[in-house]
């Protein structure tokens, strides 16, 4: 009796499993919402939980809901790369956005382009884009675009021998290469190139050697974490008279919080989200920015950090795809992105094409702002 | 000759912090013969918890207590812990603290959050120059408190009763026993006064250096090495180590390159620990076997 019993339970279940399928879309997401880049991707997966159900709850797409699948890979490559096979292999899922970083994406690349499912990565390096891959994409402004908008802000200003102090984690290292490799285009000459751990408590050395150095008219800090913070305290502490610019890496309150006083007057280059209220009101972006930024507080109780707009970014974008195509295959889907068109998302208009799997320019994508009175301000350029 | 002074300043500055978390771990090797490799994580309790408690609403003197009191109570756990595991051998009950050390990250990472968190300082934030080199008040009371620390175990140590019967245990735990000693009230004091130690360095770094779930690793870590080149049994050798420490990557940085920077503290404690595996104030020569 029970056997009978469980047998039946067994085959209601599968058929209410299998019509709960038939009308979803599954779409993969890794990202690091533990361990040391848990601050790029807790945000991430929170957008994504929020706006999943958002879309849901306003009746999916076509008609369809999605389903999430997210797995934590604790920034750990090894982990993304089984929790891309699982995702392809068991979960079938159409399309996977993420993972965080760069290291962890590098490493799916190859199963992705094998399996033909479209990636949509939230990693910040450019090796990811190009050369371009057939079914990568990344909707995150790159390294080079900051350093770019920086150097260009410093030409401006006439500075044309600056000093860099490098986190020598995976960010500060991609950003402090990227930045070299582009110094030239701008007549700029780095004339003192140091490094710090993510462990170190003080930075003091470092700076020192670059205040000593002769000729440095201003100072360049990629990094992110507590590092920057660190460094700017020690910078204020030393006196030195050059401008400090930061990276996108520290652009969230939480810098000008921690580095507290020290934090006045430095420039930080990052994502237009990050001032949403304060944008001009003819850009395109403001919008939707302004209301991510609203819901986001109302769902979490906290500010939000420039990460997750990656996620909701790349979430549309295949809600787009899927939408213009009118279909959840994959290879679809694929081809929904790569003509992807004026997409209004978070981090900037996107426009892709077989040639550019970025589809971001510097003009929308960044904004260089100035830490006045605690809080960020425009520099109008 | 200014430059060397403010690279010697900076290095004395990390050296002391590195002296603070280190001293901890003298304290419980001393009496138990265990690494607490979970010190770094009673560290970044008493920061987190701190910052926590006055973002709740309670006052700054009240919040600093209590941190303390939190830390000092973890440090309690851990010692019920290895007290359950006795019958065990060091080593196991040394993988028992590392157990406990990422079981504190978790929870830290639950009750608290993943972010980064400072505390006001107790000083304010200035700094003054001594000979064109400058230093903040912070660090300046980071080393004060050092200071103090290890003069107050040397006085404490040496000149109580309870103190003496910490070192009598260290020396010979059963003749420590046969002379009336309470084994497990004493062991456990120590690991207290460890994790106090912890909750006060706590809550002066993390004005410096800034606070989250993970900083522990970082400041176990230094702590650690600093403890190691200074003998591991003794408080004020910890402070030496942290000093020699905290010097040599301030000069190498300074004047080598600072990628070498933490290669060269590095080489420095492997050989340390090579040709003087006691600590830099030992004579014990590396045994034979």
């Amino acid at each position: 009796m029970l056997k009978k019993i469980s047998i039946a339970g067994l085959c209601i279940l599968s058929i209410f499993s299998f019509t709960l399928n038939a009308g979803t879309i599954k779409i993969g997401a890794i990202v690091a919402s533990t361990g040391p880049a848990s601050f790029i991707g807790d945000p991430e997966l929170k957008t994504l939980k929020l706006y999943v159900k958002k879309i849901n709850d306003n009746g999916g797409v076509n008609g369809d809901k999605i389903k999430l699948i997210a797995y934590d890979t604790g920034a750990n490559p090894r982990k993304a790369v089984s929790f891309v096979k699982r995702l392809i292999s068991q979960d079938k899922v159409v399309a996977i956005i993420g993972p965080s970083t760069t290291g962890e994406t590098m490493a799916i690349i190859p199963f992705v382009q094998r399996a033909k499912i479209p990636l949509l990565s939230m990693g910040g390096g450019i090796p990811i884009i190009k050369p371009v891959k057939k079914w990568v994409f990344k909707i995150v402004a790159t390294d080079t675009m900051a350093c770019k908008k920086i150097m260009a802000h410093m030409k401006k200003k006439g500075i044309r021998k600056i000093g860099m102090i490098s986190g020598s984690g995976g960010f500060g290292k991609s950003m402090r290469k990227q930045c070299k490799d582009v110094a030239g285009e701008y007549g700029i000459k780095i004339l003192a190139d140091e490094t710090y751990g993510k462990k170190d408590a003080d930075m003091t050395s470092q700076l020192i050697k670059i205040k000593n150095t002769k000729g440095i008219q201003a100072v360049l800090n990629p990094g992110f974490g507590q590092g920057p913070a660190i460094v700017t305290k020690n910078y204020r502490q030393l006196n030195i008279p050059y401008p400090l610019y930061e990276s996108h890496g520290v652009a969230s309150k939480k810098y000008i919080e921690i580095a507290g006083k020290a934090a006045e007057g430095v420039i930080v280059v990052a994502p237009p989200v990050v001032v949403a209220d304060k944008l001009s009101d003819d850009n395109p972006i403001k919008k939707v920015c302004v209301a991510y930024t609203k819901e986001y507080k109302n769902a979490y109780h906290t500010d939000i950090a420039s990460f997750g707009g990656h996620a909701y970014d790349s979430l549309y974008a295949i809600v787009d795809a899927v939408k213009k195509e009118h279909s959840t295959d994959p290879k679809k889907i694929r081809d929904g992105l790569e003509s992807l068109k004026n997409f209004v998302g978070i981090d900037g208009v996107v426009n892709m094409s077989p040639k550019d799997h970025l589809g971001l320019d510097t003009k929308t994508g960044l904004v260089l702002l100035k830490v006045k009175n605690g809080n960020w301000s425009v520099i109008e350029e | 000759m200014n430059e060397f002074f403010q690279l010697l300043l900076s290095g004395v500055t990390v050296g002391f912090i590195y002296a603070l978390v280190g001293m901890g771990f003298t304290v419980i090797y001393n009496s138990s013969g265990i690494i607490n490799f979970a010190q770094g994580e009673f560290v970044m309790a008493g920061g987190m918890s701190a910052v926590f408690l006055l973002k709740w609403g309670i006052p700054f003197w009240l919040a600093f207590l209590l941190a303390i009191i939190i830390t000092a109570f973890l440090g309690v756990v851990l010692y019920k812990l290895i007290d359950m595991s006795k019958e065990h051998s060091v080593i196991s009950m040394i993988i028992l603290t590392l157990g406990y050390s990422i079981a504190l990250r978790g929870l830290a990472e639950v009750v608290f959050d993943k972010e980064l968190h400072t505390l006001p300082s107790f000083v304010g934030d200035g700094t003054f120059s001594i000979y064109g080199a400058t230093l903040t008040y912070q660090a300046l009371l980071v080393m004060i408190t050092s200071v103090i620390i290890v003069i107050s175990l040397y006085l404490f140590f040496n000149k109580t009763k309870t103190g003496k019967a910490m070192l009598a245990l260290s020396d010979n735990k059963d003749s420590a026993k046969l002379m009336g000693v309470d084994i497990n009230k004493i062991l456990m004091l120590n690991f207290i006064i460890s994790a106090v130690i912890a909750g006060i360095g706590g809550l002066l770094l993390a004005p410096i250096t800034s606070t989250n779930y993970e900083i522990g690793i970082m400041l176990g870590l230094k702590g650690f090495s600093a403890a190691v080149i200074g003998g591991l049994s003794k408080p004020f050798g910890a402070v030496v180590g942290g000093l020699l420490l905290g010097i040599l990557e301030s000069l190498v940085a300074g004047y080598i390159s600072s990628e070498y920077k933490d290669a060269v503290a590095f080489v420095a404690l492997l050989g340390i620990l090579f040709f003087m595996p006691g600590g830099i104030f030992s004579n014990l020569k590396a045994k034979r076997v």
